[in-house]
């Protein structure tokens, strides 16, 4: 079934895009991401330019993290005051962002950038989380049960002035680290189209210190508020953003993510953590290979306008 | 309908010295809806002879679809460190979007280089009027890396023989046109090539605009992009929230 897409001008197969929406929805129901790091590379093999592909995607992922943020919410798992500070940051980091994005275009190395902090990301992230999901598993096997480490922040962290109570995510910092946090993600979720999930949770739980029961709930909370604003930024500045690509991502995406919820409840949590380091291990890897092999293609062409 | 055309011709011929070219097409506007998925442009139309006496030798014909022009930058890859990185870049001040040619036989077969170049017709004849300053050799390589790389996004076509020749008078060329086409004012060329030099030339313009939905969102997106975005968002929102309800309602 041909679509052709106003924005990015070009006829796709709705049904692959749908498909390709699923399979990132089921698996981001299946291990709680978001899913935006799957979804950008995945429509930049498909043949998507990539500004379009990164903007749509950030309206994607507003999409898939509003429902899984509200029923968060409902359960008392949102530190709103906390998640104030992060999205303040994140609008920071979103400005910033599409700054970097701007001068990047100009120099004509977005491909290139995108692609290389995907790798470093994805890698770095990925193998961290392969170290401890085997280790976990290790152990399991001989029979040990892993202490539970105790909850601190970075020893950075609390050096930082003007510390404030966050009493629901019991922690006693300064915003200007959450802030930092926020800002950073930011910037990736304009140059990448993620929310950001993958890096802001670790960063929550170490580097904040976060009781591990609010992290996931306020980082989606954050992540819709700045997608959102990504896409206003990539909408207004670029005109980048696919709102049928986005859709039927969703379409694919919504439904993709009820399945996944389903499936991970069969599997062992250890289990799916190895999974999941596995899967962005091999876009990080599929990535790299993308970049050092010689291309098939060694000229590209950018457009005076756009 | 060719019986009668070739009476036309018997009929309006003899007066001229000079032998003409009358060209129609299958449509002059190319709607771009939901379901484009590409096109085919059919070019035909006949040649009108001094006296109405076709010559021995069969015509040439070169058929030519050109899109509208714009300024773009093309680079070029290379390894740094490892990966490989757009270093060198050339701008070219016009190159077409779209640039399709049908000939009867190919074209160096047709004209020489000097007439080629001049009535541009043939990939290796366009002229994109380089901007950057290098020396005419790298220009060369970065127009044929552009060359080569919309012949295989199929923006660029050459047809060696798609133009068919009926009687030496009837004239037909069928031109594809990919998905991923710009939109635009296109001209359609149509030459008559006899004995290496270009006796006749017909134009005829084409319009490949996006229509309905497509256009009114393509406007949209441009013309009020704050309010574009907005809607953008609202619409996931309620998407994504939708679907939670429904998980939520379905779940045991």
């Amino acid at each position: 079934m041909d679509l052709y897409l106003p924005i990015a001008e070009m006829s796709v197969n709705a049904l692959v895009i749908i498909a390709l929406g699923g399979l990132v929805g089921f698996l981001s129901g299946m291990f709680g991401v978001g899913g935006g790091f799957l979804t950008t590379p995945l429509l930049i093999f498909y043949g998507i330019p990539p500004a379009i592909a990164v903007a749509s995607s950030a309206t994607q992922v507003t999409g898939s993290s509003v429902s899984g943020a509200l029923s968060y919410y409902r359960r008392g798992q949102v530190d709103m005051k906390m998640g104030a500070v992060l999205v303040a940051g994140g609008l920071l980091g979103s400005v910033i962002g599409s700054f970097v994005f701007r001068w990047l275009k100009s120099l004509g190395q977005v491909d290139v950038t995108i692609a290389l902090i995907y790798v470093v990301f994805l890698g770095t992230v990925g193998a961290l989380m392969l170290k401890e999901a085997v280790g976990v598993l290790l152990e399991q096997r001989r029979g040990v049960v892993a202490p539970r480490k105790a909850r601190h922040h970075h020893p950075l962290i609390a050096s930082l002035p003007m510390k404030m109570r966050f009493p629901k995510s019991g922690v006693y910092i300064s915003p200007l680290a959450p802030f930092a946090v926020g800002a950073g993600v930011g910037v990736l979720t304009v140059i990448m189209g993620v929310g950001g999930g993958f890096i802001m949770v670790p960063a929550m739980l170490y580097l904040l210190g976060m009781a591990a029961s609010v992290v996931v709930g306020t980082s989606l909370f954050q992540i819709v508020f700045v997608t959102a604003v990504a896409t206003l930024l990539h909408a207004t500045q670029s005109q980048s953003v696919d709102i049928l690509l986005a859709l039927l991502l969703l379409l694919g995406g919504v439904a993709g993510a009820q399945f996944g919820a389903r499936a991970a409840q069969q599997l062992q949590p250890e289990r799916l953590r190895l999974l999941l380091a596995l899967i962005v291990l091999g876009v990080a890897i599929r990535l790299a290979i993308g970049l050092t092999w010689t291309p098939k293609e060694l000229f590209s062409i950018q457009l005076a306008l756009g | 309908m060719k019986r009668l055309l070739l009476l036309l011709l018997f009929l309006a011929a003899p007066l001229q010295a000079e032998p003409r070219l009358v060209t129609d097409m299958s449509q002059s506007r190319i709607d771009i809806s939901y379901r484009f998925a590409g096109a085919e442009l059919l070019i035909f139309g006949a040649i009108q002879y001094p006296g109405g006496i076709a010559p021995e030798e069969a015509p040439g014909i070169a058929v030519v679809l050109r899109g509208p022009m714009e300024p773009l930058t093309v680079r070029k890859k290379a390894r740094v460190a490892g990966i490989w990185v757009n270093t060198e870049a050339v701008r070219f001040e016009s190159a077409p979007g779209f640039y399709a040619v049908a000939t009867t036989k190919p074209v160096r077969d047709l004209l020489d280089e000097r007439n080629a170049a001049i009535y541009e017709i043939g990939l290796q004849h366009l002229q994109l009027s380089p901007a950057t300053a290098t020396d005419p050799e790298t220009t060369g390589t970065f127009q044929d890396g552009l060359v080569a790389l919309r012949t295989s996004e199929n923006l660029f076509v050459e047809q060696p023989y798609g133009v068919l020749v009926t009687d030496r008078v009837l004239y037909r060329a069928r031109l594809p046109i990919p998905s991923a086409v710009p939109v635009g004012n296109y001209q359609a060329e149509i030459y008559l090539i006899l004995d290496g030099k270009v006796r006749a030339r017909s134009t005829a313009p084409v319009i490949i605009d996006k229509t309905g939905f497509e256009r009114d969102l393509f406007v949209f997106a441009h013309k009020h992009s704050f309010f574009y975005g907005l809607l953008a968002v609202m619409l996931a929102l309620l998407m994504g929230w939708v679907a939670g309800e429904i998980g939520r309602r379905s779940q045991p």
